[in-house]
């Protein structure tokens, strides 16, 4: 069986040990993880947590299969149909050209952050093969530092 | 009412209406301790070892069906009763342990006895708590009784600091839990149980599967009706046997690596496996391609992360066995044509004559067969059988008649040495009135051999069957097979005086070298009312066959036994 990327979202209790039981099992398991992003869902007790993975179709399946099993999960959601978005930080030396730097940046849905005395930092915010275009084409500008924040996905 | 967090949990412990608490004091748990003192409501057994306190717990749960408790302090205590927790939770047994922990202060300061307790026990747990607040002590409680004991069943695990335990405050102890992401399905979904039901009828080949999960849900007697009714054949697992009656004509027998001949032929050309509650472990299934090859799977299962896990499954159907096969009966009923599988029988009945169980007997040594076969007899249907693990474990498994569910308890998933000793006095607390016998190895009884202190002291009379061959038997029949006789760290000449062992704990002991004397031991220890050792001398080297090797087909299974020098 081949191995597919997907993105899965887990709706789980806001309390302690919660992110512990996820990253855990994923762990434990042996089961891959991508990225992981988590935050809280406005207004209620809630948190999401976003998790990028890979595997066969049958370990996809017991992911989230484990993922429901877990006491505080509400809901695991296997996205098909979404919209993925991924945000990064990449900060350059000041010496660069800063409007070749902000054209680049809003060709992938984003700018210039900050502007210091010695660097100035650029953020994009777009799906992540695009951020990862995002970061080669940006390699000439002779980037210190990149950040990235990982994926957070919404069903169409 | 205003009392501490030690009370609310004696309090929380008496109203889910356990009887017996196993486990053993020390500094972060002694409120728990002062206020276990102070109460008549139920019994604390002081085990001589925290992993003994678990498996007892174990034992008692699975002889009574309900939840075991166990309580250790923090550190030591608990990293000792983490080989319990996780044997419970492979098997899928309700239990709560209690542990403390040390005061909130401290937690995070390496303090002394200090240890991550929810951390190293969140892959063996089925949940875990590690409580904060007083006032979230009696919601954690009851939801730590509820979730071991529903859904599929397991361990729940309760860090309790020192400081909460000690701590003043009302106490209400909810009569319900609010678990919203929290809720096993038991139902069943209808769709899916007719669909199954037409491809019961439909097939020509079928054949029950029974797993542990038959024996969790109390699914015995409908299982039963289900497989009389449509007279199927079946086979049941390691952790299934006495679901359907060791007399039961339409059971082939165990399965798996030591399965017998016509159930793993059942299973290789079976076109319909009907499995209750079983998950397809390595040990039953052999190779995975070769498994069932020519089947379509039913898989009923509380887990839904059990379903489809290893094999495909064609009609998935999650619920609670008994439920489920309640569904089924009527569905079945008005269109069952048992005759529609008579040649299917036969082929099974004829594979039964080509190879029975069998071993040869002798009359110099005894056999480790025999001595299971006879305490069948002996005692057959009066007892519980608990065991260790390793050959003698495979050979009762094989031998002895199990009638009903609940009598045979061992540590089938994580195969933990070491278990049936203190699981025997969980059982014998559960159930008194029957004989408990822990048919265990000369390596595994020393696991746990500190407990004939327990059992003496609290006068527990379980008798401990050594079936004794000088050896890790079942490593050494693997080296005997697979590693040219090269018999590494296998052999165990160099032995204790067993009687004197027993009898210096408070027990009693025999040696048994001959038939005469097995049934003459038996016989005194039961009278006894002791805690007994029977020391069985046993042919060395006796192997546990049929044999599938690992990894192998079902279908190719080691038969013959040949006398090995
Ligand atoms: C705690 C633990 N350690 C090691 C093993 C590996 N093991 C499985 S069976 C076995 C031999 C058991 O010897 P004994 O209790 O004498 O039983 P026999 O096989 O001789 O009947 C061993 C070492 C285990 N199952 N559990
Ligand atoms: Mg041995």
């Amino acid at each position: 069986m081949e191995a597919v990327r997907r993105v899965i979202s887990v709706v789980v209790l806001n309390e302690a040990q919660v992110l512990a039981r996820v990253s855990g099992l994923f762990a434990a398991r042996g089961y891959n993880i991508e990225s992981l992003t988590v935050a809280p869902i406005p207004e209620t007790d809630m948190s999401r947590i976003t998790i990028v993975t890979k595997g066969n179709k049958r370990v996809i399946e017991q992911i989230t299969k484990q993922l429901h099993k877990l006491i505080p999960t509400f809901k695991v959601i296997e996205h098909e149909e979404m919209v993925e978005k991924e945000l990064a930080l990449i900060k350059f030396p000041i010496e660069e050209s800063l409007s070749d730097i902000q054209v680049l940046c809003q060709a992938y849905n984003g700018g210039i952050a900050n502007v210091g005395e010695k660097m100035v930092i650029g953020m994009v915010t777009d799906e992540p093969a695009r951020v990862k275009h995002f970061i080669e084409a940006a390699k000439r500008y002779s980037p210190i530092e990149i950040v990235r924040g990982g994926v957070v996905a919404i069903e169409r | 009412m205003k009392m501490s967090g030690a009370q609310m949990i004696c309090e929380a412990i008496i109203a889910e209406g356990i009887k017996t608490v196993f486990g053993y004091p020390g500094g972060a748990i002694m409120n728990v301790y002062d206020e276990i003192y102070k109460q008549n409501k139920f019994e604390h057994i002081l085990t001589r070892h925290e992993q003994a306190a678990v498996h007892a717990a174990d034992g008692y749960a699975r002889a009574s069906g309900e939840v075991g408790v166990a309580m250790v302090t923090s550190g030591p205590g608990f990293t000792n009763a983490v080989t319990g927790i996780a044997t419970a939770y492979t098997d899928s047994i309700p239990l709560v342990v209690i542990s403390g922990q040390v005061p909130l202060s401290l937690i995070g300061t390496d303090g002394f006895q200090e240890i991550d307790a929810v951390g190293i026990s969140r892959s063996c747990t089925k949940h875990n708590y590690l409580v904060r607040t007083l006032e979230e002590l009696p919601r954690v409680l009851k939801e730590a009784f509820y979730i071991a004991r529903s859904g599929r069943p397991g361990p729940v695990l309760v860090d309790v600091p020192k400081d909460i335990t000690g701590e003043i405050g009302e106490f209400f102890y909810p009569s319900e839990v609010n678990l919203p992401s929290y809720k096993p399905n038991y139902k069943g979904n209808n769709r899916q149980i007719h669909k199954a039901a037409k491809a019961i009828l439909e097939a020509k080949k079928p054949l029950l599967y029974i797993g542990g999960g038959a024996v969790l849900s109390g699914a015995a007697e409908i299982v039963r009706e289900l497989a009389w009714m449509t007279q199927i054949p079946a086979v049941e697992t390691l952790m299934s046997r006495g679901v359907m009656g060791a007399k039961n004509p339409l059971l082939l027998g165990m399965l798996g690596m030591h399965g017998n001949y016509a159930s793993n032929m059942a299973m290789s050309e079976t076109d319909l496996v009907i499995s209750l509650g079983a998950r397809f472990d390595d040990r039953v299934t052999g190779k995975l391609s070769e498994f069932a090859k020519y089947a379509d799977v039913i898989h009923v299962d509380i887990d839904p992360a059990n379903i489809a896990k290893l094999v495909d499954v064609d009609y998935p159907i999650v619920g609670d066995i008994k439920t489920v096969v309640e569904k089924l009966i009527p569905l079945l009923k008005e269109e069952i044509r048992t005759e529609r599988y008579q040649v299917w029988r036969d082929i099974l009945g004829r594979y039964d004559e080509l190879h029975p169980l069998l071993y040869n007997d002798s009359d110099e040594v005894i056999k480790p067969q025999w001595a299971i076969e006879r305490l069948g007899e002996l005692v057959g249907e009066q007892a519980i059988i608990t065991s260790d693990v390793g050959q003698h474990q495979m050979w009762a498994a094989q031998f002895y008649p199990f009638d009903r569910p609940n009598q045979w308890i061992n540590s089938g998933g994580l195969g933990t040495m070491g278990f049936g000793f203190p699981a025997a006095i969980g059982a014998k607390k559960a159930v008194p009135e029957k004989t408990v016998i822990n048919i265990t190895g000369d390596g595994s009884i020393l696991m746990n051999v500190q407990e004939l202190v327990t059992a003496a002291e609290h006068r527990i009379p379980v008798i401990n069957v050594i079936l004794n061959n000088h050896f890790l038997g079942m490593v050494r029949q693997w080296q005997t097979f697979f590693y040219d006789k090269r018999y590494s760290e296998t052999d165990l000449s160099y032995q204790p005086n067993w009687k004197m062992l027993a009898e210096a704990c408070g027990g009693i002991g025999y040696d048994v070298t001959t038939k005469e004397e097995f049934d003459a031991a038996i016989k005194d220890a039961i009278a006894q009312d002791k805690v007994a050792f029977v020391n069985v001398a046993i042919a060395r080297l006796e192997n546990v066959l049929p044999m599938v090797p690992s990894g192998g087909a079902l279908y190719n299974m080691l038969l013959e036994h040949k006398e090995e020098k």
